[in-house]
């Protein structure tokens, strides 16, 4: 290959990445919204309603006061490490959607190892946190930090467990041929969440304590924790911790989507529904998947500590563990597994 | 460069992008925005209080615990990964392998249930 074909060819991957990028955050501007939107309707509120009709504009709105407003660095913190957690926080949400097909081959990297991929980057976001809550040099993001850390290290474990059981039925580590098997004459049943179910559940519930939402979000249990890890933050170091988090959501409820509810796949297997271009029917999926968080953010009160460790150390390991055990068994005695 | 390398170069660029991004959202603020520091506004938060001491303090040890058994089942998961992918191709013998191993495991599980280290109260 000569040098202008490489050039080529990584313009247009930087093109592609740029238009995945800003099309997500584009999205995620908009179920920000509709996260508040919901979470006012259940309390019988409006929820933002000033800015642009509805209030469509209020994310965009935030973003600009965020710019604007004066970022502080305490005097006690390690500047460097402080400054660096936001964007790794960000940074690392981001890439996990460098190997997430978005429908039929619309994928920047079609990695053969992609759910690795995406396990082994959303085990770093940790260290943002970590960072983030050391270098405030304050007592409520350090305890915030450790809090949190341990939180999301016990539901990856779960998380880890339900991905081998979904593997194990699909045969393959790349994301694409995960959707693809799930593509039977059954349509919506032919998806993994029916024979999966309780996998599904756990993973949905694993998935809102790997992101810290609610009832999970002791991180910023602020009758204890002020703000949690965030404490010290403002203008757009904040504002980066709080893309990053939703980032981390989108990408939960794009996993979800792939592993069990048939990615790109048309609900019904019949035309006219299969004409529909299949980035439709995965944003539906994944606006779906928001709004169950969304519902259980507005509608589940708050966990306590030690709850939420014996849920995860003591309910969904023992079961995911027992599950892969039944789905192994299952699919090696009755021949049923992909060769 | 080989094939194998190659697949990754997209990722790289993704995040090369991705980091751009967050870059520049990083820096906006310290070119475009107001600034005007004072000791006050500096200090660690603490409810109004001068900070009494050092933050970095000493912690309980079950963070630490939880990190370690962390590490345990992660790696285990990561062990998993590889084998349940080439699981229909297995057989026997890798079936049966890996139940063995799953339920060294879950004797160590257990252990650690009984002593205690999953405990918070």
């Amino acid at each position: 290959m000569s040098w202008q074909d490489t050039l080529i060819k990584v313009l247009i991957i930087v093109g592609q990445s740029l238009a995945l990028l800003v099309a997500l955050l584009i999205i995620i501007a908009f179920l920000l919204l509709a996260d508040r939107k919901i979470w006012a309707a259940v309390q019988l509120r409006r929820g933002p309603n000033v800015v642009g009709p509805f209030g469509l504009f209020q994310s965009f709105a935030d973003l600009l006061k965020f710019v604007l407003k004066e970022p502080v660095i305490p005097s006690g913190a390690n500047k460097v490490a402080f400054l660096l957690a936001p964007l790794i926080t960000c940074v690392l949400a981001l890439a996990a959607w460098a190997v997430v097909p978005v429908a039929d081959g619309w994928v920047i990297a079609s990695l053969n190892l992609g759910t690795l991929y995406i396990f082994a980057i959303s085990s770093l976001g940790v260290y943002g946190i970590i960072m983030g809550g050391w270098a405030s040099n304050s007592k409520y993001p350090f305890l915030a930090a450790l809090r949190s850390a341990a939180q999301m290290v016990s539901y990856e474990v779960s998380i880890g467990f339900v991905i081998v059981t979904v593997l194990m039925c699909a045969g393959s580590l790349d994301l694409s041929k995960v959707v693809l098997a799930q593509d039977t004459r059954l349509g919506i049943f032919g998806w993994y969440w029916l024979p999966l179910l309780p996998m599904f559940v756990i993973f949905f519930i694993s998935a809102l304590a790997e992101t810290n939402r609610p009832p999970f979000d002791l991180v910023e249990a602020e009758s204890e924790l002020v703000a949690g890890f965030m404490t010290e933050y403002g203008s757009t170091p904040y504002l980066l911790f709080m893309l990053g988090e939703y980032v981390a959501i989108m990408t939960m409820c794009a996993l979800a989507t792939v592993l069990f509810l048939g990615g790109w796949l048309s609900p019904i297997p019949f035309a006219p529904f299969t004409w529909v271009p299949g980035i439709i029917w995965f944003l539906l999926k994944v606006c779906f998947m928001f709004f169950l968080f969304a519902m259980a953010k507005a509608m589940v009160p708050r966990y306590r500590y030690d709850q939420l460790m014996r849920l995860g150390w003591k309910v969904f390991l023992p079961i995911s563990l027992v599950a892969v055990v039944v789905v192994a068994s299952f699919l090696h005695f009755t021949g049923m597994a992909p060769q | 460069m080989n094939a194998l390398l190659l697949d990754y170069l997209p990722v790289v660029i993704f995040i090369g992008v991705s980091l751009v991004i967050g870059l520049a959202l990083l820096v906006a603020p310290f070119l475009v925005a107001y600034q005007n520091p004072d000791p006050e506004k500096l200090s660690a938060y603490e409810c109004g209080f001068n900070a009494f001491d050092d933050a970095r303090m000493t912690f309980d040890i079950r963070f630490y615990l939880v990190a370690i058994l962390f590490i345990i089942f992660d790696l285990e998961v990561a062990f998993l990964f590889p084998w349940a992918v080439s699981f229909g191709g297995l057989g026997d013998l890798g079936f049966w392998s890996m139940m063995l191993f799953l339920g060294v495991l879950t004797v160590g599980f257990i252990y650690e249930w009984r002593k205690g280290a999953l405990e918070w109260d």
